[in-house]
């Protein structure tokens, strides 16, 4: 099937088989291999991407289901010169990545909450809600709460 | 495992979505939100033929109010019951204990709560809700529209009355009134695990006193359940005052409510890490539990109505 996909900002024609999921179009066909496969059951969230906004599973959505849609992963959150986005930045300096594998998803995922919501910053229990999406192996819970709460506060800051 | 092949459509009106679903003898299925659908098939549990996607039917994503009565599209996502404001009064109030329950954000984002109802999982919470509330199940399909009670709509686990070719267009629940106070409590491993116990309850009560209590059990037997009697045992009963302490005393009429749901009304089947003795003795906690929640919300609406009448 023919579809379109705009991953960050840049168009993909596609041919795709009905049964692939998202994610694998992603790492494989579009060649942006930022987003990662864990479980592939949903519950993980390494598979985390935006679709049109909105955080989603990327294992369970197929691909021909996104056709037209705009599609944002990991290798769009850094700005135009490279430079890591205020949610990469606090990650970084909150610790809140080891091996790094379910990173991708956790950025998407906060990334998704924060751009709907900048007040998301002064609930954190909609925090907690959201870093409980998602699994880390490494057991870092608690720096990657810290990161997310850093970058909204700081988007707060930023606000007019 | 990757999804078995399949064909693929995405229909742009319920008719043509019921077309295609009822082209003849393949094996059809509805993706709405696919959070169970696709994981399903990942597992291969389900390999459909044709796979019908309604996410592009325009009428389908309604959420409306109209004459008492609250009709949930079938594109509904859970996360539009988050706000407790989405839907009016204590029905609102009721969905937004609930969904917190329902895995977590971006699941929320996609699923939808009329797939819930499609999918019958006795470990579903908007399908014992439905049953609780006496929700409509709508459909359409190659022989028309057709409407059909909850309780007859479930009919074991993943099984519902509803036949091949047909889709759920929506799910429709009268609204609760303002006497009426909610409540929700679930019980579960993990944060990631489905419910091994919940219940949700509804009691109206005039001059505080009960006269209708609506029970719904989650994953207390092989579908949702009503627990008639338990509800029965409560109707007539003084909602009283709020009880100090997390453990009710043996007599009270929340404590008697819970054990005979767990004894008369529930048929829980054993799980590994739950034993019928352990889910038993769950089940008469949980529904005691919600009970309190639902009478001490039933006490609050009261007292603000009494200050709106001042």
């Amino acid at each position: 099937m023919k579809i379109t996909l705009t991953v960050n900002g840049e168009e993909f024609p596609l041919d795709v088989e009905p049964r692939r999921v998202l994610a694998d179009v992603l790492r494989e066909d579009c060649r942006l291999t930022g987003t990662h496969l864990g479980c592939e059951h949903g519950v993980c969230g390494a598979c985390g991407v935006l679709v049109d906004g909105e955080a989603v599973r990327s294992c369970l959505i197929l691909a021909v289901q996104c056709d037209g849609s705009s599609v944002r992963t990991v290798e769009g959150l850094a700005g135009p010169d490279g430079e890591p986005s205020a949610l990469q930045r606090a990650f970084s300096a909150e610790h809140a990545l080891q091996c790094g594998f379910c990173t991708p998803g956790f950025l998407m995922v906060a990334t998704g909450a924060l751009e709907a919501d900048p007040t998301l910053g002064d609930d954190p229990d909609r925090i907690e809600d959201l870093v409980r999406s998602n699994l880390c192996r490494c057991t870092g819970y608690e720096p990657i709460r810290r990161a997310i709460t850093r970058a909204a506060q700081e988007a707060r800051q930023l606000a007019p | 495992m990757k999804p078995a092949a399949f064909d693929y459509v995405a229909p742009r009106t319920v008719a043509e979505a019921v077309d295609a679903l009822g082209t003849g003898g393949r094996r059809a299925q509805v993706l709405a939100g696919g959070q169970s659908l696709i994981l399903e098939m990942r597992l291969e549990r389900i390999r459909p033929d044709l796979v019908v996607d309604i996410n592009r039917i325009p009428a389908l994503d309604e959420l409306r109010v109209r004459d008492g009565t609250l009709r949930v599209g079938a594109l509904v996502r859970h996360r539009a019951f988050e706000s407790a404001h989405a839907v009016p009064g204590p029905l609102g109030a009721l969905f937004a204990r609930a969904v917190g329950n329902i895995a977590h954000p971006p699941i929320r984002a996609r699923g939808t709560m009329v797939g819930s109802v499609a999918w019958a999982h006795p470990a579903s919470e908007w399908c014992a809700i439905a049953v609780a509330l006496d929700a409509d199940v709508e459909m359409a399909g190659p022989r028309g529209a057709r409407n059909l009670a909850a309780g007859d709509f479930f009919q074991g686990p993943l099984k519902t009355a509803g036949q091949p070719g047909e889709l759920i267009t929506s799910v429709r629940y009268p609204l609760l009134g303002d006497d009426t106070g909610v409540g929700f409590v679930e019980h579960r491993r993990t944060h990631f695990c489905f419910a091994q116990v919940a219940a949700a309850a509804a009691l109206t009560a005039r001059g505080g006193v009960i006269s209708e209590a609506r029970i719904g059990l989650v994953n207390c037997a092989d579908r949702p359940l009503r627990a008639h009697a338990a509800e029965a045992a409560l109707t007539g009963v003084e909602i009283g005052p709020p009880l100090d302490g997390y453990r009710l005393p043996e007599n009270h009429p929340f404590a008697r409510a819970g054990r005979i749901a767990a004894e008369r009304d529930a048929a829980p089947v054993a799980e590994p890490y739950a034993d019928l003795e352990y889910r038993g003795h769950a089940i008469a906690v949980v529904v005691a539990r919600t009970l309190c929640q639902a009478a001490s919300d039933q006490r609050s609406r009261a007292r603000a109505l009494e200050g709106e009448s001042r």
